[in-house]
């Protein structure tokens, strides 16, 4: 593996960003998702990324959990630069030091909870650490589930089998792609509530891309992006603060289309 | 990841249960022709082997009569046989009387046996075989021991509903009097088991030579069995000393090989013929097996997306995919074994039908059959999915993340390029047959087809368009908007409609080509018949086989005719630099140059006494010509010379070798006629004087009379056998290419759950959607039926061309293609049965809110 260390300044840091840009189409078509965007993830934290829609917050996540590859700049998982990984290196780091949670749940439908829990282990070839695989489905409450297919199962649950596959391989850092999107508010308490305690209780390092203000409070960091840039930052936020930006960089967003 | 493929397989059990049926149909049949042609082949081996014995005594020569299907009249002597059962290395010598041209009539007066294998009647005498065993083996009854009796294998008993007891009617070849009846004392047959369909008549010594020797105490070969100890080489030996003139000593394994060489050509042609419709099938088996994983794998796009996300490298993806095919594979072809098995016992029946038996015994599936079976059906699924499979790979893992994801499909661009240059390529290889590159032609334009199927199934989204849009424009105007929503959905994903098209174009493509082949064949024989057929009436027997002379007899007493001329085909070999020419020579007497004007190239036409004229061919390969000799041998070992007094173009009338009758005679051929040709005289009438032609054979059933038109339809008739049989056997790629249909549509109706639920919300009826897909169905049919009836008149077109020494004439069959065309209509609105009513089924707010 081509490790990459950047050295002494990026201890507790689980990932980072450094002047990403990414371009779609070229020419006059050419959309700029992504135009310079330096960030450092903590390690341990809970970070929301936020903006409106075409802000590029989807985009930068996908560069961050090695799905997508930047145009120019450099992007670092747990002291790896991906920009220099091959297919197969990406595949591997994705398989052991990243875990995903999507807004559709994307559970395999033809397997059961505890065989979709267990998916990436397998895919691995790893055996699973039962301890750990217990401790995870006790916080998620799905014990009594851990038989039944997706479709045999509401929402809310299926996204939490979602949590407990992303946790279970005990990734440097998970990414949750507007977890709570398709879920009612009740669901979207359970899994916040599990993301949240994930990051107390196990120390693990969450980044989700969200337009909830209620889903974004919950966490420890709101980075706030317009288009393809980092334009505002608040810590340990409350709903009406992030309501409060998401409505100017809404408006700005509102005038600029307009204008 | 095992089990998720395994999980896989069980969810979509239907629709890879469609495509394993293509994997059971194709494997299916190759297994059963396998079968079949084993169990063919072990028959005769049988046979052959249970009925020869260690030693022979026969006419010498390269040519034997009763093979031949003509008799001798050399014979050899009981005093003979005696010194040859005196000899010490020589056991036992048993003097045995071959007949032909002898027939068991059924007790419904109709011929047993038909047209197929021959009747031998010889006397029956107890003989062993190599193994030693008695080479007749009694099932009922006795063995005939006094003249009046007869005894017959067992098939032929049952195909002529007699029981021992009963009188049995046959025609003998004797003069004067044509049928005789025995009773029938007993059934028996050769120890290998079953007779492969002839019939055997087994008649008491004195009696068979008072038929077949004219009442001569003599036999016509011996049969001898070893003393202990001693080798086949050394009896042959010994008995090759003391044979009498005319006669050889061979030795058993010789005879086998003869005759084994001898049917094991006629056993190659039925399996490689087979086996042609069994690698179509697969073929066609192929393009479904990929079209389905095509398609899974594009409805899988989010959860190959995913598995990616989730760590699964390129490899594992790829793998899932292949090892879904290759379970997939294993079980089709299990079952393909089991049916193929099925099939050839099927086919066993089939050729019972025309006189062949073939013992249920000998139809096993062969550790060889079992291997290939398997092997041909994992290979080829697998071939099949690998594109698939790598395509599922490529699926980026951010798909994982979007709700709005479509793989990108490369552009047709490189894909038309490639198949330009394949065309051009294959357009080359048929040119260079046409033209004579070294080799076969047919090889080479083969070469050339094989491609332009290959590429027109690569280039068929392209191709097709047209068909599909003119579908679209009738669809729509007839049925308004299902119409025109049907011919957008065929026309939508063209990489998927081709490649389902193409399968049907595969099976019309040799469909048609056969057709053209067929109809230029039908054409050129009218053709030939018109310019040949100079006589009034033609009395022959559809095998051509030699008759008794004593029909010609009467023949020519009948009132109103005017001329019967006379002519009696034989084997003949002439040698030609120290080689052997195999070829056929024709007996003539001199009405044939009174009815029959040959085109003369060199000499003249008349012939007497030892002359010969030659056709242009044979004067070729004999490297003869007027004034040479050639020394022509005769079944039986005569070897006449003749002189060469003419070269005639080549006639469909008169054998390659022509000579005299009396020539025939000088070799000891036993005087009959094979076919008779009868001009009527001026002012008779000719319905009478054929109706008086015709009690005369009344008592043969398969002499006939036959004037041109009849004659013309008997060889279309034969033609057109062929030809059903070639399209029964390619119904199977064609049932096989319509199930692709259905895959196809039936993955599709899935795909568009959410669309069809739309539609419905806004107002489309049931019967409407129905509609809709069946027309969907047809444009899918009506494309592969015109893409392939196009290729398959240019293939046609152009083997024809190669083969235009042969056949003369080129004839489209257009009505034929025509109902083709109807067929693949039908067989489109079929197809979209069950796919349709699925959709039909579907609950409007269920297909909407589907993901």
């Amino acid at each position: 593996m081509t490790e990459h260390t950047l050295g002494e300044a990026t201890q507790g840091v689980a990932a980072s960003a450094h002047d990403l840009v990414k371009t779609y189409g070229k020419g006059e078509a050419e959309v700029r998702a992504l135009d310079g965007v330096t960030i450092d993830l903590m390690q341990g934290e809970f970070t929301a990324v936020m903006g409106p829609s075409g802000s590029g917050k989807s985009t930068l996540m996908h560069c961050l959990a090695a799905l997508d590859t930047p145009t120019s700049g450099e992007a670092v998982v747990d002291g790896t630069s991906l920009g220099k990984l091959k297919d197969k290196d990406l595949t591997t780091l994705r398989r052991e030091r990243v875990g995903f949670v999507f807004q559709s749940f994307n559970l395999v439908p033809t397997l059961t909870a505890e065989e979709n829990i267990l998916l990436p282990l397998n895919l691995a070839g790893r055996k699973p650490d039962r301890a750990w695989f217990d401790q995870v489905v006790d916080a998620v409450g799905l014990r009594p589930r851990l038989g039944h297919r997706p479709s045999e199962m509401s929402g809310g649950q299926q996204q939490r089998v979602a949590c407990a596959r992303a946790l279970v391989s005990q990734p440097k850092i998970v990414f949750a792609d507007e977890p709570t999107g398709n879920l009612d508010s009740t669901s979207s308490a359970e899994v916040l509530g599990f993301l949240r305690r994930s990051v107390d209780e196990f120390g693990q390092t969450v980044v989700m891309v969200t337009h909830d203000p209620v889903a974004a409070s919950y966490t420890d960091r709101v980075v706030f992006l317009a288009d393809g840039r980092i334009v505002d930052e608040l810590r340990n936020p409350d709903r009406d603060q992030i309501l409060e930006k998401m409505v100017g960089l809404q408006d700005a967003a509102s005038a600029k289309a307009a204008g | 990841m095992l089990r998720l493929t395994w999980r896989n397989l069980l969810a979509r059990k239907v629709r890879l249960l469609m495509s394993t049926l293509a994997i059971v149909l194709g494997i299916g049949f190759l297994a059963g022709v396998m079968t079949f042609s084993t169990g063919l082949n072990a028959t005769f081996d049988n046979i052959v082997k249970g009925s020869t014995s260690d030693g022979l005594v026969r006419p010498a020569g390269d040519i034997q009569g009763a093979n031949a299907g003509v008799g001798t009249t050399q014979v050899i002597t009981p005093a003979d046989v005696e010194t040859l059962d005196a000899l010490p290395e020589v056991e036992d010598a048993v003097g045995s009387v071959d007949g032909i041209g002898s027939f068991l009539l059924g007790e419904d007066g109709k011929l047993v046996g038909g047209q197929g294998a021959p009747t031998l009647a010889f006397n029956y005498a107890p003989t062993e075989n190599m193994a030693g065993e008695q080479i007749l083996e009694l099932t009922a009854g006795e063995w005939p021991s006094e003249p009046g009796e007869v005894t017959l294998d067992t098939s032929s008993a049952e195909r002529g509903s007699y029981v021992v007891g009963d009188e049995v009617t046959m025609i003998v070849p004797t003069l004067g009097e044509t049928r005789r009846t025995f009773t029938l004392v007993g059934t028996a047959d050769f120890n290998g088991g079953g007779t492969a369909g002839a019939t055997l008549v087994l008649l008491d010594t004195a009696e068979a030579q008072e038929i077949f020797l004219d009442g001569q105490d003599a036999f016509t070969s011996v049969a001898l069995t070893a003393a202990d100890g001693v080798s086949q080489a050394e009896l042959a030996a010994a008995a090759d000393a003391v044979a009498p003139d005319g006669f050889a000593g061979v030795t058993g394994d010789e005879v086998v090989k003869e005759t084994q060489d001898q049917i094991g050509q006629f056993l190659d042609v039925i399996s490689i013929f087979l086996t042609t419709f069994a690698v179509i099938a697969i073929v066609v088996g192929a393009f479904i097996i990929f079209n389905t994983f095509s398609i899974l794998v594009s409805q899988r796009v989010r959860e190959s997306a995913l598995l990616r996300a989730l760590g699964a490298s390129k490899r594992q993806v790829t793998r899932s995919v292949l090892i879904e095919a290759f379970l997939m594979s294993v079980v089709g072809a299990t079952l393909g074994l089991l049916l193929g098995l099925g099939l050839s016992r099927l086919l066993a029946g089939l050729f019972r039908t025309f006189g062949l038996d073939i013992a249920g015994e000998v139809l096993t599936l062969t550790p060889f059959t079992i291997a290939a079976g398997y092997v041909t059906g994992i290979l080829v699924t697998m071939v099949a999915a690998f594109v698939p499979a790598r395509r599922a790979a490529k699926v980026p893992p951010v798909a994982a993340m979007r709700d709005d994801l479509v793989v990108q499909e490369k552009g047709m661009g490189r894909r038309l390029l490639l198949g330009s240059v394949a065309m051009v390529v294959g357009v080359a290889l048929a040119a260079a047959g046409l033209t004579g590159a070294p080799g076969t032609d047919a090889i080479w334009i083969g070469a050339g087809a094989v491609i332009w199927v290959i590429t027109t199934a690569v280039l068929a989204p392209v191709l097709g368009k047209p068909v599909l849009l003119a579908c679209r424009a009738v669809f729509g105007r007839v049925f308004g908007t299902a119409g025109r929503l049907a011919g957008e959905n065929a026309l939508r994903n063209p990489r998927r409609t081709g490649a389902t098209a193409s399968a049907l174009m595969i099976g019309l493509a040799v469909v048609s080509a056969v057709g053209v082949l067929a109809s230029s064949l039908s054409a050129t024989n009218d053709k030939v018949v018109d310019d040949a057929f100079r006589s009034d009436f033609l009395v022959q027997m559809p095998t051509f086989q030699g008759f008794p002379a004593q029909y010609g007899d009467r023949m020519e007493e009948v009132d109103g005719v005017d001329l019967v001329s006379r002519q009696q085909g034989t084997p003949v070999s002439v040698d030609v630099d120290g080689r052997s020419d195999q070829s056929f020579a024709a007996g003539v007497d001199p009405a044939y140059f009174e009815i029959y004007d040959l085109t003369m190239v060199e000499g003249t036409d008349e012939i007497s006494g030892r002359q010969a004229l030659l056709s242009e061919g044979r004067a070729q390969d004999l490297q003869a010509g007027p004034g040479d000799t050639i020394d022509v041998s005769f079944p039986g070992g005569e070897t006449v010379p003749v002189e060469v007094v003419g070269v005639f173009e080549d006639s469909p009338t008169t054998g390659g070798i022509t000579v005299p009758l009396s020539v025939l005679e000088d070799a000891g051929i036993k005087r009959s006629d094979s076919s008779l040709s009868i001009t009527v005289e001026d002012g008779a009438d000719r319905a009478t004087v054929k109706q008086d032609l015709e009690d005369i054979v009344e008592e043969l059933p398969i002499l006939s009379v036959q004037d041109k038109v009849e004659f013309k339809e008997l060889i279309s008739g034969q033609v057109n056998q062929l030809l059903y049989v070639i399209y029964g056997l390619l119904a199977l790629a064609v049932i096989i290419a319509v199930i692709g249909i259905v895959n196809t549509l039936g993955l599709s109706v899935l795909e568009r759950t959410r669309e069809i639920g739309l539609l419905r919300a806004v107002g489309l009826s049931r019967r409407r959607l129905r509609t809709m897909i069946t027309l969907e169905s047809v444009a899918i049919a009506l494309l592969g039926a015109v893409l392939g009836m196009v290729l398959g008149l240019v293939i046609g077109v152009v083997l024809r061309q190669s083969l235009k020494d042969d056949l003369t004439e080129l004839s489209l069959p257009l009505d034929n293609l025509l109902v083709f065309l109807v067929v693949a209509v039908i067989f489109g609105v079929l197809a979209a049965i069950v796919p349709a009513i699925r959709a039909s089924r579907m609950k409007v707010l269920d297909a909407i809110a589907t993901e």
